[in-house]
C-alpha cells in the first residue's frame, strides 16, 4: 500500500495546524499492521474452503491473500472518514465555507499509480493461481488448457438432470450411480455435462465448481488430499427442486475407493448393460436406444416433444 | 346589389384559429390514465385473439395446454393500447394529418397546477420527473415485499412456508422488478427533472421520448406482476434458456417486462444525451457541467448501447417459446451460450447503469455539506467516462465458471480488475473533499455517507469475485448475491435516499421531517449491514443462490439476517410514511435555498416556474466554487439584452 | 385539495395496497394443493399404507387448472376419496406400503439409472405381484409410465407401464398397472421432495416443464413428522 503523505496545502504562517495526513497515516499503520496478521495467521486456516483438496488450499490461500490485500485499503478509507468527520465537522455558528481546494495533481496521480498498481498485482497473482492447480477447480470447457501435469486421472463424469446429479466411472467398466465416491491423493478429472437445461456442479469442500450444459463437456480437475465427506449441491438455477438437488460426496482411501467401486461395478452389472455406452455427451436424438424408444411412443424432439416430429434436421 | 363577401381568414384544418386556444375539454374526455387502461385491455383482448387465431393449431401449443403466442401478442398489443389510451400517438397522427401539434410552452402554461396532470402524458420534464418518483418508489416498494416473503421462507431449511413454485416465483419477481425498474431510479426523476435545470436550459430536447420512456413503465411493470397469475418463472431475473424455454406461462410476462423496460431504458437515455450535448445554456462548457450532469450522461450513453442487446435477446427468447425456432437449443444447432452471452453483454453494463447514477448524486452532494469544491472534478469526471466504456468489456467474468474457453478468463480478469481504478476515483474525490471541509450531517449527507461505506464493501468484495479461482468457491453463492446488494442496493438505493431527501424541496417546494428522515438513515443503514455482511459468510460457507434448502448448520446465520431483513423492511416503511405523511398531509412549505447550495438549480424558485427559467441564463462558473472569495454567482439568471447573442457566439468557439 | 379529502385518498389507497397484498399473499403464495396426512390415528410400530394413481391427463372438475397435463393424485386414508395432490404426511422411523395404480401409457425414461429399483425394503418392487429389479424404459419386455423417487432417501421406483391410457383422472375402472413396494421413513422429522424422472410434461422442451415442475402433478413433499 503506498504511503499517503499530508499535501502541501496553504497552512497559516505560525499556526500550529495539526499534521492531519501523518496522523491518519500513522493510525492507519498500526491498525494494517495488527489486522493484517490476524488475517494471515488467524483466520486463514479456517477459512473456506478448506484444505480437503489441492483446489480447495490454493482458493483458501487466494481468498486470505486477498483479504490481506484489501483490509488496508478498507482500513484506510474507514480511517480517513472517520478522521474527517469528526475532525472537520462543522462547528456549531461556523458559517464560513472550506478552503476552495480544487484538486491536487501529485495526490490523483498517486492514488491513481497506487491504486493501479494493487490491481494488476492481483491480476498477476490470479492468473498464476489460475493455472498452478489446474485451473483452480473451475470448468474448463471441452478443451482443458491447463491440465494436471504426469499420470491419468481418475475419470469421473458428472451427468446433472434435473434434479438429480449421477456419476458415471468410465474406468470401471462405465456403471452409473447416485453415489460419488473418490480416491484420497489421486488427480481426478470431472466430465460435467447435462441432460436437460443448464446446472451447475459444485463439491464445495473440494472446491470445484463446473457449470453442466446440455450436449456439451465442461472439464475440471482437482486433486484430493484428505478422506471424509463432502457436499456437492447444484449451483445455477435448474428449475423445481434446485433447492432440493444436493448430495453427498466421500473421499476414502485408496484402498476403500478400490473396494467401494469393483463391489459397485459388479452389483450393478446389469444395469450398466442396458446404459448408452459411455460417451462425454449424451443427445436424446443419438442415443440410440432412447431414439428408438421414443419413436415406438411416437415422441420425438429434445426429449419432449416440443419440436415436432420431423425434428432433428440436420441443420 | 353587390354580395358582401367576408373576407377568408386564415384556419387551421380543425377549425382552430392559428395560434388560438384549444377547445377545453372535460377532464375525463382528455386522454389520462383512465383511457389508456380501456385501451390497454381492448389491446390485451385484441392480441390474445390474435395468438390464439396464428397458433391455436400448433402442435405445442394443443399438448401443453398452454398458448404462448396468445399472452405475448396480448401483453405487447395491450402496451400499445396502453400507449394509445393515454395519448402518445396523438401528435404523431397530427403531424402526419397536417394539424398543429402540441407545444412544451403551451403545456406548461395551461396546466397551472392540480393533480390531473400527473395523470396525463405530459411533455413537462418536471412533471416526467415526478411521475418517475412515484413511480419508481412504487416498484421498489413491491419488489421489496418480495425480499420479505424470500426471507421468510429462508428462516427455517426444513419447514417451508412457501412451496417451491412459489419461492421460485417470488424470487425471481423480486430480482427482476428491482433490477429492471431500479434501472431508471435515478435517471428518471432525478435526471429527467433536474439536468434541464442544471444545463440552464428551458426544456430537454424530446419532451414526447421522455414522457414514452416513463409511460412504458407501468405497462412493464404490470406485466411483469402479472406473471404471478401464471405461477411466475423460474429461472430468476436472469432468463437462462433452455430453463426459461421449458418454463410456462409467467416466463413470458418475464421476457415481455424485460423487454419493454429495456425500450424504455433507450429511449430516456436518447433523451437524456441529446439534452445534454445540445441544450446547454450559454456559458456552460463540459468543464463546468456538474458531476451529476455527467453521470447521467455517462449512465444514458450505457443505456443506448447496452439495453437494444436486451431487447434482442429476449426478442429471440420469446421466438424459441413461441415459433419454435431454436436459437438456444443445443439439440437443434442453437447454443445456451448465445443467450449468456447476449444477456451478460447487456448485463453488466447494466449494472453500471445502476451503479453510476449513485456515483453522481453523491459527488453532487458531498461539496454542498462540506462546503468546499468538489476535490478532482475532472478525476470524477474521467472516473464515470472509464467505467463507462470499460463495463463493456467485462461481462465474460459472469460466466468464469460456465465452460467458456479457457484462455479468455485471464483477459476477463485483467478487465474487471482494472474496472475497480476508475471506480475508486469516486472515494478519491470524496477523501479530498474532506480534507479541511466543514461537514454538516444533514440527512442527504447522512445517506451519501452511508453510501460510501456501503460501495467501499461492496467494490473489495467485487474484487474478489473478479479473481477467478476465488471465483470458483464464490460464484452463484450469497457471496456474489451479498456484493451485488450491497453495490445496487447499498449504493444505488442510499443514493436514492440522499436525492430524494436533499431534492424534494426543490422539487415539491415541501420539506421532508428531519426527525423521521434521521431514524429512517440510521436503521436502513444498521439493517442493512446487518443484513448483508452475514451473507457473505453465507456463501463461503456453502449456500448456493435461490435454494430453499440449505445446511443446518447456516440456519442461525439465516435467521439474523431474515430478522435483519424484517427490520430494514421496517425503515423502509419509516422512509414511505415520512413520504407519504410529508407531501400529503404536513405540507410543511420549505422555499428558496435550504442547503445554501450554489448548484443552478436551487438558484431558481421551489417548485421551479413553467419554463424553469424566465430568461435563459449565461452560466458564469462551475457550482462547487466554494470558499473562492469573490466568486460570480454560478449563472447571470436575467442577462442584459445581446449577451445571449454574444455569448453563443463566444461558446460556439469553444465547446 | 383540502386535508380531509388528501386524507382520505390517502386512506383509499392504502386500504387497496395492502387488500391487494394481502391477496396476493394468500391466494398465490400460500395457496397450494392439500397435504394427505396419514399420520391421523397412526399406532406406533403399525405401517402405513398410502394409495396413489397416475393419469395421462385429468378431468377439468378434478383439476380445473390444467386438465390436459399428466397428473398423480392422492388416496386420502380417511374418506377414500382421490385427491389432486403430491403432499402427504407420515410418521418417522415408520413401515410405508405404498401402490401406484398406472392409468397412464409409457414413456421412454430419459437416464436408464432411473429404472432401476433402490431404496425399497427387500430392493424390489412389484408389478402385479411380480417382483422386479430392473426395468428398461427402452426396450420391452417392461416398459414405464413414471417413476416415484425421494432422492433424499435413495428410494426410486420406476412404475410400470399400464396397458392403456385413462384421460380423465381420477380414475377408477380403466384398465390398470399395479406397481407396490415398501421403504422405511427416516428417523428424523423433515420434509423431503419426490419426483418423477421421466420427462412426462408434453410439448415442453427437454419434456421437464409444466406438469413435472408444478407442484400437485408430478413432484410434491413427504413430510415427516415425529
Amino acid at each position: 500500500m503506498t504511503a499517503e503523505s499530508a499535501p502541501a496545502p496553504a497552512a497559516p504562517a505560525g499556526a500550529a495546524e495539526p499534521r492531519h495526513g501523518l496522523r491518519i497515516f500513522l493510525i492507519w499503520l498500526v491498525l494494517s499492521a495488527i489486522v493484517d496478521p490476524i488475517i494471515w495467521f488467524v483466520w486463514g486456516p479456517h477459512l473456506p474452503p478448506g484444505a480437503m483438496s489441492d483446489t480447495a488450499a490454493s482458493q483458501q490461500v487466494d481468498i486470505t491473500v486477498m483479504a490481506v490485500m484489501s483490509a488496508p485499503v478498507i482500513l484506510f478509507v474507514l480511517i480517513y472518514f472517520i478522521y474527517a468527520l469528526i475532525t472537520w465537522r462543522q462547528k456549531p455558528g461556523d458559517e464560513e465555507d472550506g478552503p476552495p481546494i480544487h484538486g491536487n495533481a501529485r495526490i490523483s496521480a498517486t492514488w491513481i499509480i497506487g491504486t493501479a498498481v494493487i490491481v494488476l498485482g492481483l491480476f498477476v497473482y490470479g492468473t498464476v493461481e489460475l493455472i498452478v492447480p489446474a485451473g483452480a477447480g473451475a470448468g474448463e470447457g471441452n478443451t482443458p488448457i491447463w491440465r494436471p501435469s504426469g499420470g491419468t486421472p481418475l475419470q469421473v463424469q458428472v451427468i446433472a438432470q434435473q434434479w438429480r446429479f449421477t456419476y458415471r466411472y468410465p474406468q470401471f467398466g462405465g456403471f452409473e450411480t447416485t453415489d460419488l465416491v473418490l480416491p484420497v491423493g489421486r488427480e481426478v478429472q470431472f466430465n460435467v455435462t447435462s441432460l436437460d437445461v443448464i446446472h451447475s456442479f459444485w463439491a464445495i469442500q473440494l472446491a470445484v465448481k463446473a457449470d453442466a450444459n446440455p450436449q456439451l463437456n465442461n472439464v475440471a480437475y482437482t486433486k484430493t488430499l484428505h478422506t471424509g465427506s463432502f457436499t456437492v449441491r447444484c449451483s445455477e438455477l435448474c428449475g423445481l427442486w434446485h433447492g432440493a438437488m444436493f448430495d453427498t460426496g466421500r473421499v476414502l482411501s485408496v484402498a476403500g475407493f478400490q473396494a467401494w467401486a469393483t463391489r459397485t461395478e459388479a452389483q450393478l452389472a446389469a444395469l450398466t448393460r442396458q446404459l448408452p455406452p459411455y460417451a462425454l455427451t449424451y443427445d436424446a436424438n443419438s442415443v440410440k436406444q432412447l431414439g428408438k424408444a421414443f419413436h415406438q411412443a411416437g415422441l420425438f424432439g429434445a426429449g419432449g416433444n416440443y419440436y415436432g416430429s420431423q425434428y432433428p434436421v440436420s441443420p | 346589389m353587390a354580395v358582401e363577401i367576408q373576407p377568408e381568414k386564415a384556419r387551421e384544418p380543425g377549425g382552430r384559429e392559428p395560434g388560438g386556444p384549444r377547445p377545453a375539454r372535460p377532464w375525463w374526455m382528455r386522454p389520462a390514465v383512465h383511457t389508456g387502461l380501456i385501451g390497454a385491455v381492448l389491446g390485451y383482448l385484441v392480441g390474445h385473439w390474435l395468438g390464439n387465431f396464428l397458433a391455436g393449431g400448433y402442435s405445442q401449443v394443443a399438448n401443453s395446454g398452454q398458448n404462448d403466442m396468445a399472452i405475448v401478442l396480448g401483453y405487447l398489443l395491450g402496451t400499445v393500447g396502453w400507449l394509445a389510451g393515454l395519448g402518445v400517438f396523438n401528435d404523431l397522427l397530427r403531424a402526419m394529418a397536417g394539424r398543429p401539434v402540441r407545444t412544451v410552452e403551451e403545456e406548461e402554461a395551461a396546466a397551472a397546477g392540480g393533480l390531473a396532470r400527473y395523470f396525463r402524458y405530459s411533455l413537462d420534464h418536471k412533471v416526467v420527473g415526478l411521475q418517475y418518483l412515484v413511480g419508481m418508489i412504487a416498484y421498489f416498494l413491491t419488489g421489496g415485499l418480495f425480499a420479505m416473503a424470500i426471507r421468510t421462507e429462508l428462516l427455517s431449511p426444513t419447514y417451508h412456508t412457501l412451496n417451491a413454485n412459489a419461492y421460485l416465483m417470488v424470487v425471481g419477481e423480486h430480482g427482476t422488478m428491482m433490477i429492471m425498474m431500479m434501472s431508471s431510479i435515478i435517471l428518471g426523476p432525478f435526471g429527467n427533472y433536474f439536468v434541464p435545470i442544471m444545463i440552464g436550459s428551458k426544456r430537454v430536447a424530446f419532451p414526447r421520448i421522455e414522457a414514452l420512456s416513463f409511460w412504458i413503465t407501468p405497462a412493464a411493470f404490470i406485466v411483469l406482476l402479472s406473471g404471478v397469475l401464471f405461477g411466475g418463472f423460474p429461472t430468476g431475473w436472469t432468463g437462462y434458456a433452455p430453463l426459461s424455454i421449458q418454463a410456462t406461462q409467467g416466463q413470458d410476462a418475464y421476457a415481455v417486462a424485460f423487454g419493454l423496460m429495456g425500450l424504455s431504458l433507450i429511449l430516456a437515455g436518447f433523451n437524456i444525451i441529446a439534452t445534454i450535448i445540445c441544450c446547454r445554456a450559454p456559458g456552460m462548457r463540459w468543464s463546468r457541467l456538474p458531476i451529476f450532469v455527467w453521470s447521467m450522461f455517462t449512465t444514458a450513453l450505457l443505456m443506448v448501447l447496452a439495453a437494444p442487446v436486451l431487447v434482442g435477446g429476449m426478442y429471440m427468447l420469446i421466438t424459441d417459446r413461441t415459433v419454435q425456432t431454436a436459437f438456444f437449443t443445443e439439440d437443434l444447432g442453437g447454443s445456451n451460450y448465445l443467450y449468456e452471452n447476449l444477456f451478460w453483454f447487456f448485463g453488466h453494463p447494466e449494472v453500471y447503469i445502476l451503479a453510476l447514477p449513485g456515483f453522481g448524486i453523491v459527488s453532487e452532494i458531498l461539496p454542498v455539506f462540506c462546503r468546499k469544491p468538489l476535490f478532482g472534478y475532472r478525476v470524477a469526471a474521467a472516473g464515470m467516462i472509464g467505467v463507462a466504456i470499460l463495463s463493456f468489456f467485462v461481462w465474460q467474468h459472469h460466466l468464469f465458471m460456465s465452460g467458456i474457453n479457457p484462455d479468455m478468463r485471464p483477459l476477463y480478469m485483467l478487465t474487471t480488475e482494472l474496472i475497480s481504478i476508475p471506480t475508486g476515483f469516486i472515494f478519491l474525490v470524496a477523501m479530498g473533499t474532506f480534507w479541511k471541509a466543514k461537514i454538516r450531517f444533514t440527512v442527504p449527507m447522512l445517506f451519501a455517507l452511508g453510501f460510501y461505506f456501503n460501495f467501499l464493501i461492496g467494490g473489495i468484495t467485487g474484487v474478489f469475485l473478479s479473481d477467478v479461482p476465488a471465483d470458483t468457491t464464490e460464484h452463484g453463492t450469497f457471496f456474489s448475491m451479498a456484493h451485488f446488494h450491497y453495490t445496487i442496493m447499498g449504493g444505488l438505493i442510499f443514493a436514492f435516499m440522499a436525492g430524494v431527501y436533499y431534492w424534494l424541496p426543490k422539487m415539491m417546494g415541501i420539506k421532508l421531517n428531519e426527525t423521521l428522515g434521521k431514524i429512517h438513515f440510521w436503521t436502513m443503514f444498521i439493517f442493512f449491514n446487518s443484513t448483508f455482511l452475514p451473507l457473505f459468510a453465507v456463501g463461503l460457507l456453502g449456500q448456493p443462490r435461490r435454494v430453499f434448502e440449505y445446511a443446518r448448520n447456516l440456519q442461525p446465520l439465516n435467521d439474523w439476517v431474515s430478522i435483519s431483513a424484517f427490520l430494514l423492511g421496517g425503515s423502509i416503511l419509516i422512509f414511505l410514511i415520512n413520504f407519504v405523511w410529508s407531501t400529503v398531509i404536513a405540507r410543511e412549505r420549505e422555499e428558496g435555498n435550504p442547503w445554501r447550495s450554489r448548484g443552478l438549480e436551487w438558484q431558481v424558485p421551489s417548485p421551479p416556474p413553467p419554463g424553469n427559467f424566465r430568461y435563459v441564463p449565461v452560466v458564469l462558473s462551475d457550482p462547487y466554487e466554494y470558499g473562492v472569495k469573490d466568486a460570480p454567482p454560478v449563472a447571470d439568471l436575467d442577462p442584459p439584452v445581446g449577451v445571449v447573442a454574444a455569448a453563443y457566439a463566444g461558446t460556439e468557439a469553444e465547446a | 385539495m383540502s386535508l380531509p379529502v388528501r386524507v382520505a385518498t390517502l386512506l383509499v389507497a392504502f386500504v387497496a395496497v395492502v387488500g391487494g397484498a394481502v391477496f396476493v399473499v394468500v391466494h398465490y403464495l400460500l395457496g397450494g394443493p392439500p397435504v394427505e396426512d396419514f399420520t391421523v390415528g397412526h399406532v406406533a410400530g403399525q405401517p402405513v399404507n398410502i394409495v396413489m394413481q397416475t393419469d395421462a391427463s385429468s378431468s377439468p372438475t378434478a383439476v380445473p387448472d390444467h386438465p390436459t397435463w399428466v397428473s398423480y393424485f392422492i388416496k386420502n386414508p380417511q374418506t377414500g376419496a382421490w385427491v389432486h395432490t403430491t403432499l402427504f404426511k407420515v410418521p418417522a422411523n415408520t413401515r410405508v406400503n405404498m401402490t401406484i395404480l398406472g392409468y397412464d401409457g409409457s414413456t421412454p425414461i430419459r437416464n436408464q439409472v432411473w429404472g432401476h429399483v433402490t431404496g425399497t425394503i427387500g430392493g424390489v418392487a412389484y408389478y402385479g405381484g411380480k417382483p422386479v429389479t430392473t426395468v428398461n424404459g427402452w426396450n420391452g419386455p417392461y416398459l414405464i409410465q413414471h417413476t416415484f423417487a425421494i432422492p433424499s432417501i435413495g428410494l426410486n421406483v420406476p412404475v410400470e407401464a399400464g396397458p392403456g391410457t385413462c384421460l380423465n383422472g381420477p380414475c377408477t375402472s380403466n384398465a390398470h398397472s399395479t406397481t407396490t413396494f415398501s421403504f422405511m421413513t427416516p428417523s428424523h422429522s423433515g420434509v423431503f421432495r419426490w419426483q418423477c424422472f421421466i420427462p412426462c410434461g408434453l410439448s415442453f422442451l427437454y419434456g421437464n416443464g409444466g406438469p413435472m415442475s408444478t407442484i400437485g402433478y408430478m413432484g410434491g413433499n413427504m413430510e415427516v413428522v415425529g
